[in-house]
C-alpha cells in the first residue's frame, strides 16, 4: 500500500514536472507546478513531515505561486518566443554535458556516501506525526532564531513597500 | 523563553535595542509629515550609542547563551564595535546624501539598523543556523538599500544583480550547511567540531560542505572568484552604501568565515589551507590588476575593496591568533578609510551622483585644499603607505603570514601593494597636477560629511601613529580564541 | 498511514465527482454552437480587452505582503499544536515574534500598503 502510494504520488509529481518543461504558455507551466508541488506534499505526509507537507501547501501552493502567477501576467508573457539562432550551440552541448554531469555526480555519490551520514532516528518518526516536536524545539531550543526570523520578516515587509509603492 | 532564557536575554542587549530602535523608526516614519523625517537620522545615531553602551557592557562575558546559539567572547565584542562604528558613519554619512537625493530617510537608516543587527548576530554565531539568519537579515536590508534610489536605473541595476547573485550564493550556503548537518547530526559550530574530532563524521560530506560554505562566505566578502557583482554594485548603489557594503559585510562575512573554519573545521584544515591560500593570491592579483585601469573611481574603489579581501584572507590562512587579531585592526582601520573615501567620493559626485570619474578630481587639490587632503589621506592609507592605518594593518597581517611560514603570502601581499600605489597615486596626482575644468562648481558640504570625514582622518592616523593601543586590544580580544 | 484513510477516500469521491459531471455534461449535454455562444464571455458585455494585457504592478505588493504575513501564519502552526504544554515560554516566544510582525504590519498599513492608489 505504501508503496502503492508513493508510486502513485511520485508519478503525479514527475508528470506535472515534466509538464512544466513541454508546455509552451507560462501559465500553464505554473499550473502544472502546483500539481507538482501537491503531490510532493502527499509524499512529505508519507515520511510522517506533516509541517513541511503543510508548509508545501500554504507557503508554496498558495503563497509563491501566487506571486509566480502575478509575476508572469505583470510581465505578459504570452506564448514562449522563438529562441534566437545564436542560443543553438547551448541546445546542441547541453543536454549532453548536463547528463555526464549527472551521471559522474551520480557515479561519485554512490561510491563515497555510502555509510556517511547520520542515521535517521526511528523514535522521531510517529503516527502522530512531529510538528509537536517541532513546537518544542522551535519555541524553547531555538526561540532565538524563531525571533531573528519575525526581525527577518520585518526587513522584507520594508523592502516589498519600498521597492513596489508609488509613493513612501 | 523559559526562565533561563529569559536571565540570557542581556546578552543580546545590543541587537534588541537595535531592532526596537529601527522598529521605532519604522512606526515613527509613518506618523511625521514628510518634512519632519529626517528625525529618523538623529534616532538612529541614539540607537547606535545607546547600543555602544550595551556592548561595552558585555566587556568580560565570555560564553554560550540561548542554547548554544550566540556565543559572547572578545571576537565578537570587538567585531560589534567595529560594526557600530560602520553604522555610525554611514548613518552620518548618509542624512544629508538622502537629502540631496530625495531618499526615503526613515527607511534607510532604519535599514541600516537592522542591516548591524545582523551583522551583529554573524558576528557572535556558535550555530549554522544563526549565521545564516544574520547573514540574510544582513543581505535583504542591503538589497533594498541599494535600491533605495527608487527612479535611478543604475540604482535598481545594482540591487537586482547583487539580490540574483546574492539568493543564489546563499543557497549554495545552506547547502552547505545540510551536509555538515547530515555528516554531524548538529549545526553546532563546536559540536560539529567535536564531532569531526571524534571521527565520527564522513569527511566526503564535511570537505563538500566547507567548499560551499566557503562559496557562500566568499561571495558575501567579495573575493575571486566570487567577486563579479562588486564593480556594478558599488558603482550604481547609492555612495554611502557603496562605503557601507566595502566594509560592513564584508567584516561580518570574514568574521563568520574565521569562526566556522577554526571552531567547526579545524580538521579540515589542510583542505580549506588550499582554497583560502589560492583565493587570496587570486584576489590580491585580480583587485589590484584590474583596479590599474578603471576611469570611474567607484569601480576602483570596488576592485581596491576586491585586492583588500585578498590581504585579509591572508590573515585567515595563518590561522594563529596573531592573524586573527591582525584580521580585527585591518577590518576595523579598513572601515574608516573606506568610508572617508567613498563619503568624499559621494559630495564630489554631486546631484544625481553623476561626477564620479577620474576626471571630474582634476583641480579638487586647489579648489578645496582640505577635501583633496582628507582624500589624499584616506587613499595613500587604502595604499598603505607608513604612519596610517593602512601601513600598520598590512604590518600586521603580513608579519603573522611570516610567523606561520606563510612566507610566499606574504611576499605576494607587499608585492600587490606595490602595485596599488599606483592607482590609489594617480587620484592624487589628478587632484594636485590637472587644471579644474571652467565649468567648476564648488562641492557642497554638510557638517554630517565634515565629521565624518574628520573621524575617519583621526582615526587613521591616530591608528596610523599610534598602533599599539589597538592592536593590544585586539590581541586581548582574541585569547582562547583557537 | 491509516490517519490519512479518510483524505485519501475524500480524494477519491471529489476525483470521481468531478470526473462523472465532466463525462456526463460531454456525454448528455445538447450541443448547438453558434457565433454568439463560442464568442469568449464577460458579464454579457462586449469582450473590451485581450486577457493578456499588462498587470498593474500593485499586485505584486499585494502578493509580496501575503507571502510574508503566510510565513508568519506557517510559524503559528506548531504552536497551536504544543502551546499548552510550553506555558509561558511558548507564549512569550511567540508573542515577541507577533510583535514584530505587528509592527510590520502598522508600517504596512499606515504607508498604505493595503490601499488601491
Amino acid at each position: 500500500m505504501e508503496i502503492a502510494v508513493f508510486l502513485f504520488l511520485s508519478g503525479i509529481a514527475i508528470v506535472a514536472a515534466a509538464n512544466i518543461l513541454v508546455q509552451r504558455h507560462p501559465i500553464y507551466s505554473a499550473l502544472s507546478l502546483i500539481v507538482t508541488f501537491v503531490a510532493l506534499a502527499g509524499i512529505y505526509i508519507q515520511m510522517h513531515a506533516e509541517f513541511i507537507a503543510v508548509m508545501q501547501i500554504v507557503v508554496y501552493t498558495g503563497a509563491i505561486m501566487v506571486l509566480f502567477i502575478f509575476v508572469i501576467m505583470l510581465l505578459n508573457a504570452g506564448a514562449e518566443q522563438k529562441v534566437p539562432d545564436k542560443v543553438h550551440v547551448v541546445k546542441y552541448f547541453g543536454l549532453p554535458l548536463a547528463s555526464l554531469l549527472i551521471f559522474e555526480a551520480g557515479l561519485t555519490a554512490s561510491r563515497t556516501f555510502d555509510g556517511e551520514g547520520i542515521p535517521v532516528e526511528s523514535a522521531s518518526i510517529n503516527l502522530s506525526g512531529n510538528t509537536e516536536m517541532i513546537g518544542r524545539a522551535l519555541y524553547t531550543q531555538y526561540a532565538l532564531p524563531f525571533e531573528v526570523t519575525s526581525v527577518l520578516l520585518l526587513v522584507a515587509i520594508v523592502g516589498a513597500i519600498v521597492m513596489a509603492k508609488k509613493e513612501l | 523563553m523559559d526562565g533561563s532564557l529569559a536571565l540570557e536575554i542581556p546578552q543580546i542587549f545590543p541587537e534588541i535595542a537595535l531592532s526596537v530602535f529601527g522598529i521605532a523608526i519604522l512606526l515613527l516614519d509613518t506618523f511625521l509629515p514628510k518634512s519632519k523625517r529626517h528625525a529618523a537620522t538623529g534616532i538612529a545615531l541614539a540607537a547606535i550609542a545607546l547600543t555602544a553602551v550595551f556592548t561595552l557592557g558585555l566587556v568580560g562575558e565570555d560564553g554560550t547563551f540561548f542554547s548554544g546559539m550566540i556565543v559572547v567572547d572578545g571576537f565578537s565584542i570587538f567585531l560589534r564595535i567595529t560594526f557600530l562604528v560602520v553604522g555610525a558613519l554611514t548613518v552620518l554619512a548618509s542624512s544629508s546624501y538622502a537629502t540631496r537625493e530625495n531618499l526615503a530617510v526613515g527607511e534607510f537608516q532604519a535599514l541600516v539598523l537592522f542591516a548591524i543587527v545582523g551583522m551583529n548576530l554573524m558576528a557572535a554565531s556558535n550555530e549554522l543556523i544563526m549565521i545564516f539568519l544574520g547573514l540574510e537579515t544582513l543581505s535583504i536590508a542591503s538589497y533594498i538599500l541599494l535600491g533605495i534610489k527608487r527612479s535611478d536605473a543604475k540604482s535598481n541595476e545594482a540591487a537586482l544583480k547583487y539580490f540574483l547573485l546574492g539568493s543564489f550564493s546563499s543557497a549554495f550556503m545552506l547547502y552547505g550547511i545540510a551536509l555538515a548537518y547530515g555528516a554531524t547530526r548538529t549545526t553546532n559550530l563546536e559540536a560539529i567540531g567535536r564531532e569531526i574530532a571524534a571521527g565520527s563524521a564522513g569527511m566526503t560530506l564535511i570537505y563538500v560542505a566547507v567548499g560551499l560554505l566557503f562559496v557562500g562566505f566568499g561571495f558575501k566578502v567579495a573575493v575571486v572568484p566570487f567577486h563579479v557583482w562588486t564593480p556594478d554594485v558599488y558603482e550604481g548603489a547609492p555612495t554611502p552604501i557603496s562605503a557601507f557594503m566595502s566594509v560592513g559585510p564584508k567584516a561580518a562575512g570574514f568574521a563568520v568565515l574565521v569562526r566556522v573554519l577554526m571552531v567547526a573545521f579545524p580538521a579540515a584544515y589542510a583542505k580549506w589551507l588550499g582554497l583560502v591560500w589560492l583565493s587570496a593570491v587570486l584576489t590580491m592579483f585580480v583587485g589590484n590588476c584590474v583596479a590599474l585601469v578603471q576611469s570611474n573611481i567607484k569601480r576602483m574603489l570596488a576592485y581596491s575593496s576586491i585586492a583588500h579581501a585578498g590581504y585579509i584572507l591572508v590573515a585567515v590562512a595563518t590561522r594563529n591568533q596573531e592573524g586573527v587579531a591582525a584580521l580585527l585592526f585591518y577590518t576595523l582601520t579598513y572601515a574608516l578609510m573606506n568610508i572617508g573615501a567613498f563619503t568624499i567620493v559621494s559630495l564630489v559626485s554631486r546631484q544625481g551622483d553623476r561626477k564620479t570619474y577620474l576626471d571630474d578630481y582634476a583641480g579638487l587639490g586647489f579648489k578645496q585644499p582640505g577635501l583633496a587632503a582628507a582624500l589624499s589621506i584616506f587613499l595613500l592609507s587604502l595604499a598603505g603607505i607608513p604612519l596610517t592605518a593602512g601601513f600598520a594593518g598590512k604590518f600586521f597581517i603580513f608579519r603573522a603570514a611570516l610567523e606561520s611560514k606563510f612566507v610566499w603570502l606574504a611576499i605576494i601581499g607587499v608585492l600587490n601593494s606595490a602595485i596599488s600605489v599606483y592607482y590609489y597615486l594617480r587620484v592624487i596626482v589628478v587632484m594636485y597636477m590637472k587644471e579644474a575644468p571652467d565649468d567648476w562648481s564648488p562641492v557642497a558640504m554638510s557638517s554630517s560629511a565634515i565629521a565624518v570625514i574628520a573621524l575617519s582622518v583621526l582615526g587613521i592616523l591616530q591608528f596610523g601613529i599610534f598602533p599599539d593601543m589597538l592592536i593590544s586590544l585586539a590581541r586581548s580580544s582574541v585569547i582562547g580564541y583557537r | 498511514m491509516r490517519n490519512y484513510f479518510p483524505l485519501l477516500l475524500m480524494f477519491v469521491v471529489v476525483a470521481a465527482t468531478v470526473g462523472a459531471i465532466i463525462v456526463l455534461s460531454a456525454v448528455l449535454g445538447p450541443k448547438r454552437r453558434g457565433k454568439v455562444k463560442d464568442s469568449p464571455f464577460e458579464c454579457g458585455f462586449q469582450p473590451f480587452q485581450l486577457p493578456t494585457d499588462r498587470f498593474f504592478v500593485r499586485f505584486y505588493l499585494i502578493a509580496m505582503l501575503f507571502i510574508l504575513f503566510d510565513i508568519e501564519v506557517v510559524f503559528l502552526f506548531p504552536w497551536a499544536v504544543v502551546f499548552k504544554a510550553l506555558g509561558w515560554a511558548g507564549f512569550w516566544s511567540i508573542f515577541i515574534f507577533i510583535f514584530v510582525l505587528g509592527a510590520g504590519y502598522v508600517y504596512a498599513w499606515r504607508k498604505g500598503a493595503f490601499q488601491w492608489e
